[in-house]
Order: C-alpha cells, then sequence, then structure tokens
C-alpha cells in the first residue's frame, strides 16, 4: 500500500481537460457583474482528464479507513454498520424528488414517516413529545438547554444561571451551557466513576436551572447514583438534560423518561444507524417531558384522524422557534425511520445486549492479556475504558503509540486521551454489529502490542509504518497549518484586461 | 518526577502561585500538568482589568491532546498577562514556573486567602494520583 498519492494538481497536464464537457456560458452570463469585479485570469484549476480524477478519487476512496471495511472502535462515537437497506428506501425517488414547500396534502407518505419515527422515539425513551428537526447532535443539545431557559423565564422564575456539568462530560456540555448564556458549574465523579452525590447537593441552589447528564457516562458505566440526583436537581428546581451520545447501551432496557429526565437528544447518527462522520448530515432529535413539550422546536409534525400536517408557530406559540430552513434533515430522518422499523421492539433490546456484551467480552480479554480497564470494579456499557498509565511508566509508551500501531494492525484506532482525567486511557467501543471473530482479531492486535512493549520498542514508537503517511508531527499540524496548494498563483490577478 | 519548587504554594488542580511584594500573585500551571496535557499548542489568556474569584475558569491550555480550563487560585484583579505564550505557548511544556507564567492578579482584599496547598501536600498528592 502506502504509495504517496499526488494531489488532483499533480495528476494531469496542462491543457489536458474534458473541454467538450465544460458549461457554456450564455452570452450574457457576466451582465450583472462591473467590469472592475471581474477576474482577469482564468483560475488555476486542476487540468485532468477524466479518467485521471476517476483513478485519483478511486485510490483516495481505497485508502479510507471506514465500517464497511474497518473495524472501527471509536469509544463514544457508536460506529456501528449501517444497514444499506436503510439507504434503500430513504432513495426512493418519491422521497428524493419531493420539493421542501411540497404541500401537507401532496407529502402524506412522509409526514406518516415522520410521525410514526416522533412516535417510536418517545416510546423507547420514555418521553412525552418528540421535534425532529435539530440537524446535528450540537443543535439537538442547543434546543435542549435553550428549553430549560425557556421554561424557567415562562415561570417568572429569571434566577436560575447555572448549569451543572459533570468533569467526564463531553466538551460539547458545557459549550452548550455556555452557548445559552449560562455558567457551568463542574462536578467531581467518584473513584468508581458515579457523580460525586456530596458535590452536586453543594452546587445546587435557587441558581441552578439543570444539569447535564450523560447516562451511561462517558466512563463507560451506567451512573448508579440516578435516582438521587434526579431527586437533589428536582428538589433545588432544577431540571435534568439527558446527553443521547451513550443511548446505545440501554436501548429498550431503561428509558430516560422514566429515570426522571426533562429533555434529552439523541444523536440518530449514532444509535438509529444514520450515515455518520465527514461532518455531516447528522440528526439531533430532541424529546422532552410534557410540561417542557409547548417549548419544542418547530415544526413537528401533528396526527388529526389519519391526517398528517406540520405544526408551526400557531399551533406551539411558545416554541424556541426554527433551527433551520425547512424540516431537519429528512433523508437521514427517513433511514433512522427505516432502521427502528426493521428493528422493533424486540430488536431494540437486542442492540443493546450485543452492544453490552461485546464490550464486556473484549474488556475482559483485553484484561486478561495484561492491560487495565480503568473502572476494574465496574462493568462495562457499551464501552470500556483502558489506562495504560502502567505500562507508559514501565515501557515508556503512550496511548498515542498504541492507536497509531493498531494502525498498521488493520483496526482504526479507539479513541485517545478522552475522558482526560483518566490518564494514557482508550476509550473502546466495539458495537453490536461486529462478530465474535473481529473481537478476537483485535485482541490478538493488542496481544502482540502488548509484546511490542518489551520486545519491539521502536517498531511501536514509530507506528504507523504500512500507512500513507507516517506519524505525524501533532504540534506542527497544529499550529502551522498550510492548507495551500502551492503551485497556485500568489499575489493580485493581473490589472490589464 | 515533577519538579516542584518548595517556594511556590499550588492547588488540587494543578495551579501554582508565587507570592510577589505588594499583594501580587503570579499564577501558571505545574510541572506535572504541562505534562499531563502534552505538548501545548494554544494558550487563552482573560483580558487585563478583568476580575477574577478563587475556583474560576480564567484561562484556556489547548495541548495536541485536549483543552483545559486553568482556574483562578485566588482572587482578584488580572494585572499582568504573559502575551509571549500568544506565539510560544510550548514556553509552558519548557519552563512551567519561569517563562510558561500565566497571569498576575492583584490581590483582593481577602483574595489570597483561598485554601492552597504547600510544596509538601501538593508532592504528596500528586503521589496519591499516581497510585
Amino acid at each position: 500500500m502506502a504509495m504517496r498519492e499526488p494531489t488532483i494538481f499533480e495528476c494531469g497536464a496542462p491543457g489536458r481537460g474534458a473541454s467538450d464537457q465544460w458549461p457554456t456560458p450564455s452570452p450574457d452570463a457576466l451582465a450583472d457583474i462591473p467590469p472592475q469585479l471581474r477576474r482577469k485570469r482564468r483560475p488555476a484549476l486542476p487540468e485532468a482528464s477524466e479518467l485521471d480524477v476517476v483513478r485519483h478519487y478511486t485510490r483516495l476512496s481505497q485508502r479510507n479507513f471506514c465500517i464497511d471495511t474497518h473495524f472501527y472502535p471509536l469509544g463514544s462515537c457508536t460506529m456501528k454498520y449501517n444497514p444499506k437497506a436503510c439507504n434503500q428506501y430513504a432513495m426512493l425517488p418519491e422521497f428524493l424528488g419531493r420539493h421542501p414547500l411540497a404541500p401537507a396534502a401532496s407529502s402524506q407518505g412522509l409526514l406518516r414517516c415522520l410521525h410514526e419515527l416522533q412516535e417510536i422515539l418517545k416510546s423507547v425513551t420514555g418521553m412525552g413529545a418528540v421535534s425532529l428537526v435539530p440537524m446535528a447532535g450540537a443543535q439537538g443539545e442547543f434546543a435542549g438547554v435553550s428549553m430549560i431557559r425557556a421554561y424557567h423565564r415562562s415561570r417568572g422564575d429569571l434566577g436560575r444561571d447555572e448549569i451543572v456539568v459533570p468533569e467526564a462530560a463531553h466538551g460539547t456540555n458545557p459549550a452548550t451551557a455556555t452557548m445559552c448564556g449560562f455558567r457551568v458549574r463542574e462536578i467531581p465523579v467518584n473513584a468508581d466513576g458515579d457523580v460525586d452525590l456530596a458535590a452536586l447537593r453543594a452546587a445546587v441552589g435557587p441558581r441552578t436551572a439543570g444539569i447535564m447528564l450523560t447516562n451511561p457516562s462517558t466512563l463507560g458505566v451506567f451512573e448508579r447514583h440516578i435516582v438521587e440526583i434526579e431527586q437533589i436537581v428536582h428538589g433545588a428546581g432544577g431540571l435534568l438534560y439527558y446527553d443521547g451520545a451513550n443511548l446505545n447501551a440501554i436501548l429498550g432496557k431503561v428509558r430516560p423518561g422514566d429515570m426522571g429526565f426533562d429533555v434529552i437528544h439523541m444523536n440518530l447518527h449514532k444509535t438509529f444507524s444514520t450515515p455518520h462522520g465527514g461532518g455531516g448530515p447528522g440528526a439531533g432529535a430532541v424529546g422532552v417531558s410534557d410540561r417542557l413539550a409547548p417549548f419544542l422546536p418547530i415544526p413537528i409534525v401533528g396526527e388529526d384522524r389519519g391526517s398528517f400536517r406540520w405544526l408551526d408557530e400557531t399551533d406551539l406559540p411558545q416554541s424556541i422557534g426554527r433551527l433551520s430552513t425547512f424540516m431537519g434533515n429528512v433523508g437521514v430522518l427517513l433511514r433512522a425511520y427505516v432502521y427502528v422499523r426493521m428493528l422493533g421492539r424486540d430488536g431494540m433490546r437486542a442492540v443493546a445486549d450485543h452492544a453490552t456484551l461485546n464490550a464486556n467480552y473484549l474488556c475482559a480479554r483485553l484484561a486478561a492479556l495484561g492491560y487495565d480497564p480503568a473502572y476494574p470494579s465496574r462493568r462495562a456499557s457499551h464501552e470500556f475504558l483502558i489506562t495504560l498509565k502502567r505500562q507508559s511508566r514501565m515501557y515508556d509508551v503512550s496511548a498515542m503509540d498504541v492507536a497509531k500501531r493498531l494502525l498498521d494492525l488493520g483496526f482504526h484506532a479507539p479513541t485517545t486521551y478522552f475522558p482526560l482525567m483518566v490518564p494514557e486511557c482508550l476509550l473502546i467501543e466495539p458495537t453490536e454489529t461486529e462478530s465474535r471473530a473481529t473481537l478476537d482479531a483485535f485482541a490478538a492486535a493488542m496481544a502482540r502490542i502488548l509484546a511490542e512493549m518489551q520486545n519491539d520498542r521502536d517498531q511501536l514508537k514509530s507506528a504507523p509504518h504500512a500507512m500513507p503517511v507516517r506519524r505525524l508531527d501533532d504540534v506542527r499540524a497544529a499550529k502551522q497549518l498550510d492548507l495551500t496548494w502551492p503551485g497556485a498563483p500568489a499575489g493580485p490577478v493581473s490589472a490589464s484586461p | 518526577m515533577s519538579n516542584v519548587p518548595p517556594e511556590l504554594e499550588y492547588t488540587d488542580a494543578h495551579e501554582w502561585i508565587r507570592r510577589l511584594p505588594d499583594g501580587i500573585a503570579e499564577v501558571g500551571i505545574t510541572d506535572h500538568a504541562q505534562h499531563a496535557l502534552g505538548d501545548i499548542v494554544y494558550v487563552e489568556l482573560p483580558d487585563l482589568g478583568r476580575t477574577v474569584s478563587a475556583g474560576e475558569a480564567c484561562a484556556v491550555v489547548e495541548s495536541v491532546k485536549s483543552a483545559s480550563d486553568v482556574y483562578a487560585p485566588v482572587s482578584g484583579e488580572v494585572i499582568g498577562r504573559n502575551d509571549a505564550l500568544e506565539t510560544a505557548p510550548e514556553a509552558i511544556n519548557q519552563d512551567p514556573y519561569g517563562a510558561g507564567w500565566m497571569l498576575r492578579v492583584r490581590l483582593a482584599p481577602g483574595g489570597g486567602d483561598a485554601k492552597t496547598l504547600s510544596a509538601a501536600a501538593y508532592l504528596d498528592l500528586l503521589g496519591k494520583e499516581s497510585d
């Protein structure tokens, strides 16, 4: 493998290209553009033939580590397999060709799918109402915390300006609270990975708007004191926000609504198997308890005697408003809809069963090899944390070395250095869609790496060896970003016509 | 083993405090903290004149691994900030107690009373954390 692939600029030759396929500009195409704003030289675009282009991008795509080619145990990200049927049905021409402004009367099929998805998500999370419109997990968080703010304001309870966040939370939680105008109160977790209840009691009060909690937590364990947490936070007048990042572990088993949560966002691209990675498009549906339902972002789908329509500001005058131009990423929502319909109620439970079984099996295999689980006294949820603190001291190796070496051995690296409170950690999430044979192959690779720590440290420290690029200088990559193709002409465009 | 100069005070969040004359405290992060973070690539410091209170997040240190808040170990007004860190954040890795200082705070009345650790107590804490 590992030959350097040239950039697209280097693939062709001057003057090469499919010129007979170029668009033909109309004679008055420039009529609206003042002469001084028109460019004088052609832009420095790559000049390549169709075959150059096809080969270049096909080669690049073959170098991609993706779920269709590799095991991808990236903790906290739930990189499960997306069944092709979900894609196939969401790509039906009737869905693809529909105009977003088409009237509800001619969109009853689509609206019915989305309404059923709302109902299924309500049922599986135990919430009172659902809106599908947030375009990603981060927007789902923004919608959720905005609803918490709107709820307190609607009651004239204006002194609540703090959101409590445990130290192991995803960084998006404090970011969301800050974006929504709250001050963040961070609380510690104890040695077993549960929230420190004494610190929580000390942190809540008349300024508490709510708490943002991930359960199971980012430490890969179920929060055992959730009942007490619910009593403490509700007792202080705050609301409970459920970050749905780890919903995969409890699907069909326990419901955030039953745990007392008031609002939840669901990463459909994680738990409900829609495309994932590369920055989108995502879908971060939100569910709420009945008291927050008036504030849901619009539009949501309503049903009246078998006929469906969009509910908007006239139906929900207290809504936090619109988050996007139309109704969320409908194509992604359709994929989630097909997925939940294929799974059914029993399938949901099977997801959680196999996700946790796979995580606990792999955790036990790695522990038997000599790796240290960060929370050895706890059963793993759908993911688990390994700490390399001991190996780092004994052999001067790091979690990053292990991650890079795994690439050579044919596996996407687990999440490294998150949560940062666990030193030299790997957060490993196998997901339910992997076979035992794949998990065993991963364990064998980890056994080989453990042996290399003792016998072949240089091989490990200088990994990867079989990738298109070797170990990158991550400090330079962060500080000296240079994304400009050096062949592009520098300086101003010539002033002569 | 981490370098813990005996003349400084510390916090359990791995900041150090140097008491300067005239009620001014200099603040940075410890050798242990810089080592745990790894190569530091970006530092965000508070504006001059901002009032910080002990325990409040007042700066951000970003490394190749993560971004972490730095908590003010004392209360008072920010009267100095190490702007050299903007272009050379690696000074925190290379010299955490010297060229890597982050801010200077004029202590509010009672602002220096927050609970800090002696060098011995901080070393003890590091020993416990590495068990």
